[in-house]
């Protein structure tokens, strides 16, 4: 082909862009015409569709296209004629002659030629397809041009019979018009094929009279006025900014124009990059089908909520993780006609999306009623692929294991199809999606389908804040993300804010909020403690936080600039922009500075009305393992302190050193019985089920396997441990699952069984720092001698302040407190110990002569054990299980105060 | 043209803007030379890598400022001394260089240019693509590419 002028090239262009509508269009016709084969206006719209390509390529000399459009026109001409009927075979050979056309197209823009695929093939099968019913085909004229001027040269033109079935329905029939042509004369004599005065029929008219009153505009020249519009904001802040610092009637006029302008004019280019989602989804409906057909299934597409507006840039990223989500469902989610109707389910397998906007967001839901996710297959394959070990996904919760296939490498597809079966897939999707800000969700009933759900805030560049202040430097938090504004009058700490374990809350309508200084987060310079405190109660995603800053300022328009690449990977910024006094300001990523901070994950919600403490212990959501022995029905064990759940069969247990054990990795492994420590003598107690359930605990380097009757459950609850006193080694019992569950005492329970346990246990005391606190003299020397000799360092206080003192000094690993601890007994200890460098220093209590009573209240007020301060041996004993390394652990917070 | 010193080592002859870092002293070619300027307000971004001195207003455009010092490693510049700033084109954006003082343009001989000496600070060595050899001292051709990513000379 000559070289092209520049007229031509844009000519060429303008087909193309048109085209590409054309054919998408083609897309979603053909398939709704494949369920209404009657729909004779849709039949139509199709037919002048490909009648409207196939003459702008014989215009433009692509005869390629024009040779296969040509056959596809032929057969579409035969269907409204109805000498043939529509088959879905039919169907996808004119889908097929679509993607052919595309290719051909690709072609085009790339090189400005056809290219070398000539489509023989499909030409062939078209043209069988068209002769099946012996009907000869006549030929067409390929030189019927569509929308463009027909005053240009005609290249290569071909004067042919024109049928009359082409020109019924092309021209409007008016004898001025050309009878000629009506006669298949086929001379071409330059006649304006359409004008936009003369509809031919309803849709058409419709159709062009849409077209009129909209224009391409290029994205570039949008993204541009976007930017200008930006700028235009920034400076309008100066302006406005300007303006209050001068006492000028004119220019505050002037300058409030300028604003109401401004904000028009920035919500007007916004909402030139919005398109509805639709413009993504129209293109579903025939892959639907394409993959239906090819996996055998039925699967009905249903779109609501198409024409929910969304940015351009959301749009484009959303595309393609849409697509493999759709992809999924057909081939994975949606079972066979067989398996659905053995199933007591519909043939037809449904498949719908539904986007809407809800608090900011953009929500996007892509349900099936497929069969599901098999979770016990998905955490096989995710074991498999060596994501995770096996005794990890044992733990894992259903909704938890849903997770596992967002992570690379993750496939459960036993075969690989090349449609979405590569494990590429979903772990792609949700990089793509919370790389725009989005977060996506699945949810599963086995049997019943499953859904993904995609929530996408509407983050446009330009976005209204709050101007803060913290050391010394200034600080923008997005609105979207501002709950509350809260100031402190009076003294800044002890009144209103509280500590619990460690954590600053602050009691905000009867529940607690944790709190973190912002200045602490940024490592800046505190300012003075003034006398109010400032506090923004924020949100970021479903957890809520209170910032302290110093000073609130005001609210602003601000345009958001991204950081660099240097400085992206902050999780604290969430960008930068251009205050009104035209210094950088920088914008606080709300989630970035709660997870920086810790106050994520570190306290939730409490609304317990009771004030009898002021520092009440917050019940941290735990992880427990259930299971049952002997008659105790339901127990429960923190999961933290778990190492592994094993099964050995009976025959592997054998007897050694007075008790069970069982060859294990290499080593011995010691064996509990449960039952035999909390029923004592008990009926059946020696015997074991088959095979053997065994809960495996970890101490330093030594493990002890605790023989249960079965592993019922992980649960994950805020759990309030009521005490028991009594009971061996059961801690108390609080409701799990809302069912009754017991505690278990896990130190009592391994002491009781293994005497070498305390040995092992002093082979590592000559590591431990034990701190005594006991005003005595006498006894405390008494208490330390004993210490020595077990091989501790000891170290001495003889009240709260020295007590303190010590343990700001060095490290210490277990505190030994007389409960009489001058000046006020040593619960003042335990409270000064709430920071959380010592928040998990075990505290043994020391009391004259022990009694139940004070034994229980001294464990209800939150020391780890009580002991009578002469029976040293006691002392020791506990103090060797508190250094160990699972009694350190402070397991199951009490509720103080409370005993029952 | 600019890409084509961007991806070889430097043959040709070019222009330089060049500037200085303690003695050390560095050259950029002109066509990545965006502009030069006075020392500006500094907006800090707390928790950011040392070597960020903060962002800077540049008629709208807000530019990451890199201390040259604290990047090449060297001791801090005198209280008094402010720095200039040399905005150098990248691939991701302009980003501003503080220097120490701005030296004129210079014309380079493609017969001057040599690969590093070997004796060469290890910090600065990172950073730059080769030197000219000028009459009393050497021309250091910095890579601004290798010099905005923080990745590259970190301090161990």
């Amino acid at each position: 082909m000559e070289n092209t002028s520049a007229e031509d090239q844009e000519t060429i262009r303008e087909f193309l862009i048109e085209s590409h509508e054309n054919l998408s269009r083609l897309d979603q016709d053909l398939v709704e015409l494949e369920k209404r084969p009657q729909d004779v206006a849709l039949l139509g719209n199709i037919f002048r569709t490909i009648h409207t390509i196939k003459g702008a390529c014989g215009f433009l000399a692509f005869s390629t296209l024009e040779s296969i459009t040509h056959q596809a026109e032929s057969l579409l001409s035969q269907l409204r004629e109805g000498k043939r009927d529509l088959t879905p075979s039919l169907v996808s050979l004119i889908l097929e002659t679509v993607d052919a056309t595309r290719k051909v197209l690709a072609s085009i823009e790339a090189s400005g030629m056809e290219g070398p695929l000539a489509f023989g093939e499909l030409t062939e099968r078209l043209r069988a397809a068209a002769d099946q019913n012996g009907e000869t085909e006549n030929q067409r004229v390929p030189t019927t041009p569509g929308q463009t001027d027909v005053s240009g040269p005609i290249a290569k033109a071909q004067t042919d019979q024109i049928s009359p079935a082409v020109l019924e329905n092309k021209l409007p029939l008016k004898a001025n018009q050309g009878g000629d042509m009506s006669k298949g004369s086929g001379s071409w004599d330059g006649v304006e094929r359409r004008s936009p005065s003369e509809p031919r029929d309803e849709d058409a008219e419709r159709h062009s009279a849409a077209a009129d009153s909209n224009i391409r505009v290029g994205v570039g020249l949008l993204d541009k006025l976007m930017d200008l519009v930006g700028e235009l904001v920034l400076t309008r802040n100066q302006i406005l900014q300007f303006n209050t610092e001068r006492e000028d009637p004119a220019l505050n006029a002037t300058s409030q124009r300028l604003n109401l302008i401004t904000t028009e004019l920035q919500e007007g280019v916004m909402k030139t990059r919005m398109q509805p989602i639709g413009v993504v989804w129209n293109k579903l409906p025939r892959v639907v089908r394409d993959m239906a057909i090819a996996l055998g299934k039925g699967v009905q597409l249903t779109m609501d909520g198409a024409d929910t507006e969304l940015d351009r840039t959301i749009i484009e990223a959303i595309k393609d993780p849409l697509m493999h989500l759709v992809r999924n469902s057909c081939d994975h989610g949606i079972e066979t006609p067989e398996v659905r109707m053995r199933a007591g389910k519909p043939a037809q397998g449904t498949l719908s999306l539904r986007a809407y906007h809800e608090g900011g967001q953009v929500n996007i839901e892509i349900a099936d009623d497929g069969a599901g996710i098999d979770v016990a297959r998905v955490k096989q394959k995710a074991v498999e692929n060596g994501l995770l070990r096996l005794e990890q996904a044992e733990k894992l919760s259903d909704r938890e294991a849903l997770g596992l296939i967002f992570l690379p490498g993750f496939s459960t597809a036993q075969t690989v199809t090349n449609l979405s079966g590569r494990g590429v897939g979903m772990d792609v999707v949700k990089s793509h999606i919370e790389k725009i800000g989005g977060v996506v969700d699945v949810f599963s009933r086995p049997g019943e389908g499953a859904t993904v759900k995609i929530r996408i805030p509407l983050t446009l560049a330009i976005i209204p804040g709050l101007v803060i202040t913290s050391g010394g430097e200034r600080f923008v938090i997005p609105q979207v993300s501002l709950l509350e504004l809260i100031r402190l009058e009076g003294d800044s700490s002890g009144k209103h804010i509280e500590y619990v374990h460690g954590t600053p809350v602050y009691r905000r309508r009867g529940s607690l909020l944790p709190i973190t200084y912002l200045n602490q987060v940024l490592g800046l310079k505190s300012t003075d403690r003034a006398e109010a405190v400032s506090m923004v109660v924020l949100q970021a995603e479903d957890r809520q936080f209170g910032l302290v800053v110093d000073g609130i300022n005001d609210t602003q328009e601000i345009v958001v600039k991204p950081l660099g690449k240097q400085l992206k990977g902050l999780t604290l910024y969430a960008g930068a922009t251009i205050m009104g006094d035209g210094r950088v300001a920088l914008i606080l990523d709300v989630l970035g500075i709660g997870q920086r901070s810790g106050v994520f994950g570190e306290l939730r919600e409490q609304s317990r009305g009771s004030d009898k403490q002021k520092a009440q212990p917050v019940i941290e959501q735990q992880r427990l393992l259930l299971f049952r022995s002997g008659s105790f029905e339901r127990l429960a064990v923190p999961l933290s302190l778990v190492a592994r759940l094993e099964e050995f069969p009976r025959s592997a247990i054998e007897h050694a050193s007075g008790g069970r054990v069982v060859q294990y990795r290499d080593r011995i492994l010691p064996l509990v019985s449960l039952r035999s420590v909390l029923e004592p003598g008990a009926p059946g107690n020696d015997e074991m089920t088959d095979p053997v359930q065994v809960v495996v605990f970890n101490d330093g380097d030594h493990s002890v396997g605790m023989v249960v009757d079965q592993i019922l459950d992980v649960a994950e609850e805020a759990v309030t441990v009521r005490q028991r006193s009594g009971r061996k080694g059961l801690l108390g019992s609080a409701v799990v699952g809302k069912r009754v569950t017991d505690f278990l005492d896990l130190n009592e329970i391994i002491h009781a069984s293994e005497s070498n346990w305390i040995q092992r246990a002093d082979a590592n005391a000559t590591l431990k720092t034990i701190l005594v606190a006991e005003s005595s003299a006498f006894s405390r020397g008494m208490i330390r001698s004993g210490l020595d000799m077990a091989g501790y360092v000891v170290l001495e206080a003889s009240n709260l302040d020295e007590a303190i003192h010590r343990l700001e000094q060095q490290p210490v690993d277990v505190v030994v407190a007389a409960l009489d601890l001058p000046p006020n007994g040593s619960a003042a200890l335990l409270v000064a110990m709430h920071r959380p460098e010592w928040a998990k220093i075990p505290v043994l209590a020391l009391v004259a002569s022990i009694d139940e009573v004070q034994a229980s209240a001294a464990l209800s007020a939150g020391f780890q054990d009580c002991q009578a301060k002469f029976d040293g041996v006691l002392v020791l004993e506990s103090v060797a299980r508190l250094a160990s390394p699972i009694g350190a652990i402070k397991a199951i917070p009490a509720l103080a105060g409370e005993v029952s | 043209m600019a890409t084509d010193l961007k991806s070889e080592p430097v043959k040709a002859s070019g222009q330089f803007s060049t500037f200085f870092v303690a003695d050390m002293f560095f050259g950029v070619n002109v066509l990545n030379v965006q502009e030069v300027l006075r020392s500006q307000q500094m907006t800090a971004v707390p928790q950011a890598p040392d070597v960020i001195e903060g962002l800077i207003n540049l008629r709208g455009q807000i530019v990451t400022a890199i201390d040259m010092r604290r990047r090449l490693r060297m001791p801090q510049r005198a209280g008094d001394h402010a720095p200039m700033n040399m905005v150098v084109r990248t691939v991701d954006g302009a980003v501003s260089l503080l220097v120490d003082e701005i030296g004129d343009v210079l014309d380079m001989d493609a017969a001057t240019y040599e690969r590093p000496p070997e004796n060469l600070d290890s910090a600065a060595k990172e950073l730059i693509r080769g030197v000219y050899k000028l009459q009393d001292r050497l021309l250091l051709v910095l890579d601004e590419e290798r010099t905005v990513d923080l990745a590259i000379g970190r301090a161990d």
